[in-house]
């Protein structure tokens, strides 16, 4: 049996999604059993690799790097995953979107550092990757193949997703057990 | 009270005349969704959700002001009428910064739910990120204009309940937004008499009770229905 091909990422967000993810408990040993973790923040794999299956995508695209990385992933990916309310609809992560009239990476900045740091100073370097202007959601940049929302999307929801995938099917999701944002 | 028959989505069902067709579909347990109209309040066709379509007429008809007629041929669920209303639910959450998963709301929110109903698992529209106020400047509520969904329930409840008037409108279009008295904080708005009505009648997290968190505000519509109600009825203690 040729195993799928799954990978997770982690763009911007708080990593819960993740979290949820390992809440699937037993059923993870299932899913071990019927695929091939190719990348994600849980295993040491440093670059994506072409020919994934399936991505969960957690995190709204806020800087750079996300920027970068999901039309990598999209490239290389044949179903992906839109996996959390911050890649659906930018949630927490898209709160400092109201920051400043100008609505630019700079005001946030100067938000942050400047006016309520204690000792104001903006961070040096290109260690950080640079910030968008405006934080978006994971379909505002590339197409997405389905979206699991939830903060986090319980493992239940998750399940929901990945097990009609495993079997050749495609998601299907309704009703507030499924679709609830928040 | 004579009595009017009519036909809704192929059902034939006899209304009593005068009632709207929404009263009269929810009567024959079919449901249309709303969201500005609240039972006992007046009704203002403010949120278009209840749109239907009636045979003869081209324009749809908001179903919580259109007043049942003899032989009148009704749909509520057409896919024209379902692609509205998830448009309309679109729209209200791109317009105001909807953050479920940090409001007050969370699990108790009539726009989160009509979300569910829609089967709105994203949204195409972008997002605004309007620039928007919080006042926590009264002593037991605060109202975070963030979540709100203008459909002017508190302004309702307030002046037709309550009688204080201490809410109404201001703005046109992005900007439109609900005031307090004159424009004033609302700790400062000296017709509040801090009942708490406008607070129960908020269908999203915009209208709170001071100190509670995420998930936390429960809307007590039993409160509201029950003192529109209670005279009626001779109930004179809850």
């Amino acid at each position: 049996m040729v195993k799928i091909k799954l990978a997770t990422v982690w763009l911007g967000g708080c990593s819960g999604c993740h979290m949820s993810f390992l809440d699937l408990d037993e059923w993870l040993f299932e899913l071990a059993s019927q695929v091939d973790l190719v990348y994600s923040p849980l295993a040491d794999i440093k670059t994506y690799p072409a020919g994934v299956d399936v991505a969960l995508v957690e995190g709204a695209i806020a800087n750079q790097e996300h920027l970068d990385m999901i039309h990598q992933v999209r490239d290389r990916t044949q179903f992906l995953i839109s996996f959390g309310d911050c890649a659906v609809t930018g949630n927490v992560t898209a709160i400092r979107n109201v920051f400043g009239p100008s609505k630019s990476a700079e005001s946030v900045l100067n938000r942050a550092y400047l006016e309520a740091d204690v000792q104001p100073k903006l961070p040096q370097g290109d260690l950080v990757p640079t910030l968008l202007d405006q934080v978006i959601p994971v379909h505002q940049v590339i197409p997405v193949d389905c979206y699991l929302p939830g903060c986090p999307p319980n493992a239940e929801r998750i399940r929901a997703v990945l097990e009609p995938l495993l079997q050749g099917k495609q998601p299907e999701l309704t009703g507030p057990e499924l679709i609830r944002f928040g | 009270m004579s009595v009017k028959t009519l036909t809704i989505d192929n059902q034939l069902i006899s209304a009593r005349e005068g009632e709207t067709v929404l009263e009269t579909a929810r009567n024959a347990n079919i449901g249309i969704p709303t969201l500005c109209h609240l039972e006992g309040l007046s009704t203002v066709g403010a949120c278009r959700l209840c749109l239907v379509e009636v045979e003869g007429v081209s324009k749809l008809l908001p179903a919580c002001v259109t007043v049942v007629q003899e032989g009148m041929m009704i749909q509520t669920h057409t896919e024209r009428l379902q692609h509205y209303r998830r448009m309309i639910v679109e729209l209200l959450l791109a317009e105001g910064n909807h953050v479920c998963a940090v409001c007050v709301s969370n699990g108790n929110c009539e726009l989160q739910d009509l979300a569910v109903e829609m089967g709105i698992d994203h949204v195409d529209l972008t997002y605004q990120f309007p620039d928007r106020k919080v006042d926590i400047s009264h002593a037991r509520f605060g109202i975070d204009h963030n979540r709100c969904v203008l459909c002017t329930r508190c302004i309702r409840v307030c002046d037709e309940v309550e009688g204080a008037h201490t809410w109404d409108m201001a703005g046109r279009g992005h900007t439109a937004h609900v005031i307090s008295d004159l424009n004033q904080p609302w700790g400062e708005a000296s017709s509040c008499t801090s009942c708490g009505k406008c607070v129960n009648a908020c269908p999203t997290g915009a209208l709170f009770h001071r100190g509670s968190t995420v998930g936390e505000m429960q809307h007590e519509r039993e409160q509201l229905s029950f003192i529109m109600t209670a005279r009626q009825q001779q109930q004179w203690v809850r």
